[in-house]
């Protein structure tokens, strides 16, 4: 171990976070392969390696015989001023090779406080931040994930952006790179033969301009670059790898268990959510996968606990008997099965019940609008009887703790509909009072409600957000509507929901912002221990950046945006039909009862969507 | 099955791998070796293992000893090589055993540290000197805040030398009633003698003793 590193370890919190050695990292010989790529997340460790996402594509990318691909995290704070004050570069966790040993760098970016702590990275790692100002072609800079759904923001910053899942299409850049660094081409040469692989995008070879009131007037793509970069999905997943032999920390992180992916994409077409609608076409798992998958990895691992991923864990079909096989190998082992994201209904709540025979955790419910008619608008299914219903089983089971999630700040919200919030938590309340077996251990309702963002390819994108003042009135407004003793209200800071929504439909002009906070010291911004309000705002003004025209405005329908170039699958024309039925508080049926011909299935070639 | 004894190392990167942290590690090493773990009984199950003398984060050991018992016999000869197998890099798993000696019986350790002085090391002989005070009185963390403490009856023996650049300790400290953690060894020269205190110092456990300073298993 590098000496510099022996000393500052003992003085920083949870130190085992830095060292990598931990059980299933795939070791290499650094002379014997042609490609070392550093796989960074982000965020740090007990994040990053909580991400089932980074498990998958470490696993593929290291399937490549040569390629090395190791992993890389964000220190805290305390180990970021031990290794400046030391001169440590940021190094890769497998070898502990600083970053300018390796030929490619890429990021995963699941949200947009993270852009930051990218920059921070490739700071760390000694590289400019700007692609222009990096004319080799090693290291290529590249970024995926779901923040890539609007790159534009990080545009400047980024070689090359995978656009969808990168299972397949990464290892088809790691090929071309080989190549190119075998046969020295020059990173434009490459750029412009990458561009032409589907899923890759190449901001270097679009053009951005824009009109007087600050709307993008056109973006022109060069060099034979494609109009639109259409999303790449893998389109069986049961063929596809799955990680059943994930790296293992020796330190614990967020979540210390095995993630099964039960499908990807969503049936519900909830008009707020961006993950419903770029993750389609729906695509499921078979069971028997699952159960293979699952064992495999509980024994390869030593995980004590199993979850269930997906956006919508009850709308897996087989989920019973998939649940029944799992079960079967858990309970002689005493390894718990976890089923988050269920919804209120019965049927779930049976199946809570089964799992959770002793230890009962709290159960949470995404209700996310306070009357009917809200729930309409944002075509979230859920009925005050389904909630009451699944409320009185969970109380009469023995449950004691519920949570209810919502926004503040949807289209059309009215001062009755978050009146209709603190109603629904007493309701709750009286069905505990009905319900409850032993009244004796008391109830704990907890109300939550965060800022509406309005988020890239979802029918509310063009929609704006509330400005933090009328934010703050409607918490204020709910909060003194919430008397009961037992319900609990939080609500999530408005000022971060600000930025973000900048972030998220920010156009190229937003990046000097981000540059601007990271030069000023900001990093880890997903993180309130980092996340300064007033450094944004001050960087949006230095830049000459209006945060409001991005977040608060509402976008016509028929202004090119930001984002338009990038094709996820789902028709421009779907999103705005879904919009005009949230004007009409319309509901629209979910994909098992009828098709709404979004487009998604076309990624498809042979397969059907399940939804 | 009897209470079985563990033997292992810990070194490396693994050093770095907190006590509670350590104690998952094992638990799903043993659940990847294919071997069962015996589990409390109650409502919240947890499998028996406890490990003899912490380590603090950092401290290296080729001594380590934890207790533990499974659910069906095995065979000890191979559960060494299984369980290494099954284990982050660094931990490395020595014997295994049935043991009949209690935990409590357990007293001096053998450790080596290696002290670095990055503006020129100092005498030996006065290091010497230092350590064979008859009194070394320090202020030490405890439960009820700080405290101050003795810690010469904690150190049977001690020897220091010049070895690559380094000033080289061996020790036979207490390790148990009262413990002495070796990092104290570097802190109490921190505490009393700045001019000796090195700029780094890094231990390793060695080995294990009784009260009669036979070896301990």
């Amino acid at each position: 171990m590098d000496k510099k590193l022996e000393r500052i370890l003992p003085r920083v919190q949870k130190p085992a976070r830095y060292t990598g050695g931990e059980y299933n990292q795939i070791l290499k010989d650094r002379d014997a392969v042609d490609l070392r790529l550093a796989f960074c997340f982000p965020d740090t460790y007990e994040i990053g390696m909580s991400n089932l996402g980074m498990s998958i594509l470490y696993q593929t990318m290291n399937s490549l015989p040569f390629v090395w691909c190791e992993r890389v995290f964000a220190p805290w704070g305390d180990m970021y001023a031990e290794m400046k004050q030391a001169g440590i570069p940021l190094y890769a966790l497998e070898s502990g090779d600083p970053l300018s040993c390796f030929d490619s760098i890429a990021f995963s970016i699941g949200y947009e406080m993270a852009y930051t702590t990218v920059l921070d990275m490739l700071d760390m790692a000694g590289l400019p931040l700007r692609s222009a100002d990096r004319p080799a072609l090693l290291p290529l800079v590249w970024a995926g994930g779901t923040a890539a759904v609007n790159a534009e923001p990080m545009a400047p910053f980024i070689d090359l952006f995978i656009i969808g899942e990168g299972e397949e299409v990464n290892n088809e850049v790691l090929t071309l790179l080989r190549q190119a660094k075998l046969e020295n081409w020059s990173k434009q040469d490459f750029l412009r033969r990458a561009a032409q692989i589907g899923g890759v995008y190449v901001p270097s070879l679009y053009e951005v301009s824009y009109r007087d009131d600050g709307e993008v007037a056109a973006v022109t793509p060069k060099d034979g670059a494609p109009a639109k970069v259409l999303k790449r999905i893998v389109e069986d997943l049961d063929a596809s790898p799955f990680p059943t032999r994930p790296v293992v920390p020796s330190t614990e992180v967020v979540h210390d268990r095995v993630s099964l992916e039960l499908f990807r994409g969503c049936v519900r077409g909830c008009r707020f959510c961006q993950a419903g609608h770029v993750y389609r076409p729906i695509r499921a798992k078979k069971k028997e996968t699952l159960i293979r998958q699952g064992i495999e990895a509980l024994q390869n691992t030593g995980y004590q606990e199993l979850t269930l991923l997906s956006l919508s864990t009850s709308d897996y079909r087989e989920l019973p008997a998939l649940c029944d096989g799992l079960l079967e190998y858990c309970e002689e082992r005493s390894i718990g099965l976890s089923l988050p994201s269920l919804r209120a209904d019965n049927f779930s709540m049976e199946l809570m019940q089964k799992l959770q025979k002793v230890r009962k955790s709290g159960l949470t419910f995404a209700v996310e609008g306070g009357s009917q008619r809200l729930r309409d608008v944002i075509n979230k299914n859920v009925t005050e009887e389904d909630l009451l219903n699944t409320c009185a089983i969970a109380f009469s089971g023995g449950w004691n703790n519920v949570k209810l999630y919502y926004m503040l700040g949807l289209p059309t919200e009215t001062d009755e509909d978050i009146l209709g919030i603190a109603a629904m938590a007493n309701e709750v309340l009286h069905c505990w009072r009905v319900h409850a077996k032993n009244k004796n251990r008391g109830v704990r309702i907890t109300v939550s409600t965060s800022c509406f963002i309005p988020k890239p390819h979802s029918p509310f994108q063009w929609e704006a957000q509330i400005s933090l003042d009328e934010y703050r009135r409607r918490v204020e407004l709910l909060r003194g509507a919430i008397t009961a003793k037992n319900v609990v209200y939080n609500w999530h800071d408005a000022e971060t929901s600000l930025i973000e929504a900048v972030l998220s439909k920010g156009d190229r002009r937003v990046a000097d912002a981000i540059e601007w906070v990271f030069r000023d010291g900001g990093r880890l911004d997903a993180w309130t221990d980092y996340f300064s309000f007033a450094r944004w705002m001050e960087a949006f003004e230095h830049c000459g950046i209006d945060p409001h025209f991005y977040a608060n405005r509402e976008i016509p329908t028929d202004a090119v945006l930001p984002w338009d170039h990038i094709d996820v699958g789902v028709r421009k024309r779907h999103l705005l039909r879904e919009r005009e039925r949230a004007c009409r508080a319309e509901l629209s049926p979910d994909c098992r009862r009828q098709c709404s011909a979004c487009g998604a299935a076309g990624l498809l070639k042979e397969g059907r969507c399940d939804g | 099955m009897d209470k079985l004894r563990l033997r292992f190392a810990k070194t490396g990167r693994a050093v770095y791998i907190s006590h509670l942290d350590l104690m998952a590690t094992m638990q799903r090493a043993f659940a990847r070796a294919g071997y069962r773990l015996q589990y409390s009984e109650g409502f919240n199950p947890h499998p028996l293992i406890s490990i003899l003398l912490p380590l603090s984060v950092g401290t290296a050991s080729v001594c380590e000893l934890m207790d533990f018992r499974l659910r069906e016999d095995a065979d000890l000869q191979t559960l060494p090589v299984r369980l290494t197998e099954a284990l982050p890099e660094g931990l490395r798993v020595l014997e295994a055993y049935v043991s009949e000696r209690k935990s409590a019986e357990l007293k001096w350790l053998d450790v080596r540290g290696r002290l670095e002085y990055d503006r020129g090391l100092p005498a030996p002989e006065d290091l010497t000197a230092f350590f064979s005070q008859p009194e070394i009185v320090i202020e030490k963390k405890t439960k009820r805040g700080i405290g101050m403490a003795d810690i010469r009856p904690a150190i049977d023996r001690i020897a220091l030398c010049a070895e690559d650049g380094c000033i080289r300790v061996d020790a036979r400290i207490s390790a148990q009633e009262p413990t002495l953690n070796p990092e104290l060894l570097a802190g109490a020269l921190r505490q009393l003698n700045p001019a000796l205190a090195p700029d780094f110092a890094a231990f390793t456990r060695l080995e294990t003793y009784d009260r009669d300073h036979r070896i301990y298993r």
